[in-house]
């Protein structure tokens, strides 16, 4: 199986140590895995902007790079929802459909298509998870508090195969952080509040960590426990799920 | 009452007092939570919405036809049936079924849309005075405020506040905030403003074609106290508010008042048909904006809205800004949908006050896909042309940076392309980022430069 490696251009420039661990976890399990090096962006921060017009040769670009792959995996849930959503073609319109099919999220590709059910990870720590609202609501990583349906989580699923793991609860399982893309700027306000609000849902309930599928919410949420001197770290999944090689 | 702050002004200002954000967001919460817990007592929860959802299809669809059916069997119930397109055309009528009677006083009750018409300033302009009768809408009209919230029109008072308020225009004791004694003085004074008015003014819950009978739903039961005093009764509804068949109200009542507030139905669903000997009743549909949103595809399924509020009562951005901040008379998600299509140069911001998190879509009994549709508008404003300049300025060059791999790529290894394009890497007092974030670390090396040293290792 080859899959194609996106790196959302944030994490590339910001958190190439969740994107290290995710190329790492994929080759643990056997995976052939390419970071196509001519690969930008996927589009996401004018779309939600109200230009989604503007992302048309970013669109190209992204089928260029991707359409070879039997799958596409990326550390980022937002981005892969924008793209499964969103990716359209003038120039190759099959090749944006197929890739629509074949982009996964990667806690969804490793339970839904490689099924792991066994990880070599150890990370002694109280961890809590943020639920990204892209994963959650828009590519379904776990079960919505809004809706009447089984309980179920990807995310939880993989982390209670971490030895030495612990996870905490929180109040309100699934609020959003409130960053938003460029809502954490037109909003400063609310969109503090909200983070402020979220971290302190998972401090109470003695969190080390916070976890998450999406490294922009953990951005927003690291920026705030920075200001304020917290302890409290945020750590992308992958880097959890790839502890054992790390030192943690 | 339109202020010139935006949005994310007026949410700044709601923000300088964190500890009544944090008791707004509560008490919104609280009842965020009583909705989740009725509807897991509801057997097959998720079903009746698709249910409701598709009955509003259909509604749509045949809007025309059912609208009709509906204005034969009132008339042949004996009930006077109007037409408006717009505001003003309703507020007239409204005047003229009042002046032909010689009525001065009218009380009202349970009606967002004619908030959305101002007919209270209209009607008080021509010498006619109204009383909102509802408690929520009695102390917000009392205060010279809009509602700030569909159902839950006071919600972001405090009790002491609203003590305040009627010490100064009711003239209870100084610092009572008790709410059972608050709410009898109120009750008490609007029993009499009940005797004496002659014509009562309600809303519309659900209008059913079928039988030419409409539905109002409260807990107070105001809306019925004052039809059942008056000698003329009128009723305001949206075009939108039709139902096919009275059966269909089975789906409707069951979710209405648990979306709301979790309640399993108001506590009063009152039919209302033909009028009493002697009485009059009238009844005028509103348009004002409704078959424009109807000749908007992406948009026309926000008529399916049964205005519930559940969709206020979870978004975290409408608990943490306040119903006022979006200076619309519906606010919230929904109001944030609404009303680009009657104003999209006033309302240019309201799609923007949001994080598309979807919670609002997953509680919506209707299932109206609200963030989807807050995506569309942010696209349909920018192609009108409504935001900044200096935005679609900056998302050009985003454009052109992020579709050519050779500028990103010199662009990315300084650094530079990041620092000025992302809102998060400019370390100075003027960026929002900053205010009360801190950076984040940009020093590392780039993922595509390790690959490019280490990934052929592997
Ligand atoms: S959009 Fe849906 S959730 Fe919001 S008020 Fe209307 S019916 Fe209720």
């Amino acid at each position: 199986m080859n899959i194609g490696l996106f790196i959302p251009c944030y994490v590339n420039q910001l958190y190439p140590n969740a994107a290290i661990a995710t190329l790492e976890l994929l080759q643990k399990f056997g995976a052939d895995v390419t970071y196509p090096a001519k690969q930008t962006c996927c589009g996401q921060p004018m779309a939600n902007s109200g230009y989604e017009h503007l992302t048309q040769s970013c669109n190209d670009l992204f089928v260029e790079n991707f359409s070879k792959f039997d799958y596409i995996v990326a550390p980022s849930a937002s981005c892969v929802l924008h793209v499964k959503d969103h990716l359209h073609s003038h120039a190759d319109e099959a090749a944006a459909t197929e890739i629509r099919g074949k982009i996964y999220e990667l806690v969804e590709f490793l339970t839904d298509v490689l099924k792991i059910e066994k990880l070599d990870a150890h990370f002694p720590h109280k961890v809590g998870i943020h639920q990204s609202c892209h994963g959650l609501r828009g590519l379904h990583l776990a079960q919505m508090s809004e809706l009447i349906a089984p309980d179920f989580s990807k995310p939880r699923h993989l982390l209670n195969m971490v030895s030495g793991l612990e996870l905490t609860e929180l109040d309100r399982v699934d609020e959003c952080c409130g960053f938003g893309g460029l809502f954490c700027i037109a909003e400063e306000a609310v969109s503090v509040k909200m983070g402020k609000d979220r971290i302190t849902d998972h401090t109470k309930h003695g969190a080390e960590y916070i976890t998450s599928p999406d490294l922009s919410c953990l951005m927003h949420m690291e920026g705030i426990l920075q200001r304020n001197k917290s302890k409290v770290k945020i750590i992308h999944i992958a880097e959890i799920l790839n502890s054992s090689s790390i030192k943690a | 009452m339109k202020s010139t702050l935006d949005h994310a002004a007026l949410a700044e200002e709601f923000n300088k007092d964190e500890e009544r954000v944090d008791w707004h967001d509560g008490a919104l919460w609280w009842i965020r939570q009583k909705r989740d817990r009725s509807a897991h007592q509801t057997p097959q929860w998720e079903e009746l919405r698709e249910a409701a959802s598709a009955i509003k299809s259909n509604v749509i669809s045949n809007l025309h036809d059912y609208l009709i059916q509906f204005e034969e069997n009132l008339k042949k119930n004996g009930v006077k049936v109007y037409w408006a397109s717009d505001a003003e055309e309703h507020n007239q009528i409204v005047y003229s079924i009042l002046k032909a009677k010689e009525i001065k006083q009218m009380v009202k009750s349970k009606s967002m849309l004619t908030e959305e018409c101002h007919l209270n300033e209209f009607l008080e302009e021509r010498g006619i005075e109204v009383i909102n009768s509802d408690l929520g809408e009695y102390i917000q009209q009392i205060d010279n405020e809009p509602p700030s919230h569909i159902v839950l029109p006071c919600i972001h008072k405090r009790k002491e506040e609203i003590g305040e308020l009627f010490h100064e225009h009711l003239g209870t004791e100084k610092g009572l905030s008790d709410p059972t004694l608050l709410t009898r003085v109120a009750r008490k004074h609007l029993r009499n403003v009940f005797l004496t008015r002659r014509a009562a003014l309600t809303g519309v819950n659900f209008a059913v074609a079928e039988t030419g009978e409409y539905v109002v739903c409260t807990n107070e039961g105001n809306a019925d106290m004052g039809a059942h005093l008056s000698e003329v009764q009128i009723a305001s509804m949206g075009l939108e508010k039709i139902i096919p068949e009275r059966k269909h109200l089975g789906v409707f009542l069951r979710l209405l008042a648990r979306s709301a507030i979790g309640q399993p139905i108001t506590i009063y669903s009152s039919h209302y048909k033909k009028p009493r000997p002697g009485q009059e009743m009238h009844l005028i549909l509103v348009d004002k904006g409704r078959s424009n949103l109807l000749a908007r595809p992406d948009f026309r399924e926000s008529l399916k809205c049964i205005k519930c509020g559940g969709c206020m009562n979870t978004c975290p951005v409408y608990r943490k800004s306040g119903g006022l901040s979006y200076h619309n008379t519906i606010s919230g998600p929904i109001g944030a949908i609404l009303a680009p299509n009657l104003d999209m140069k006033q309302h240019a911001d309201l799609p923007f006050a949001s994080t598309l998190c979807g919670s609002c879509s997953n509680v919506c009994p209707v299932k109206i896909p609200i963030h989807d549709q807050l995506y569309k508008w942010r696209q349909e404003i920018v192609k009108q042309g409504y935001s900044a300049s200096r935005k679609t300025f900056s998302m050009k060059a985003m454009a052109l940076t992020l579709s050519s791999p050779e500028i990103y790529k010199t662009a990315g290894k300084t650094g530079r392309w990041l620092l000025n394009n992302a809102p998060f890497a400019i370390n100075n007092k003027f960026n929002p980022w900053y205010k009360q974030r801190d950076m984040p670390d940009s020093s590392q090396q780039s993922f595509g430069e390790w690959y490019a040293k280490n990934g052929s290792k592997k």
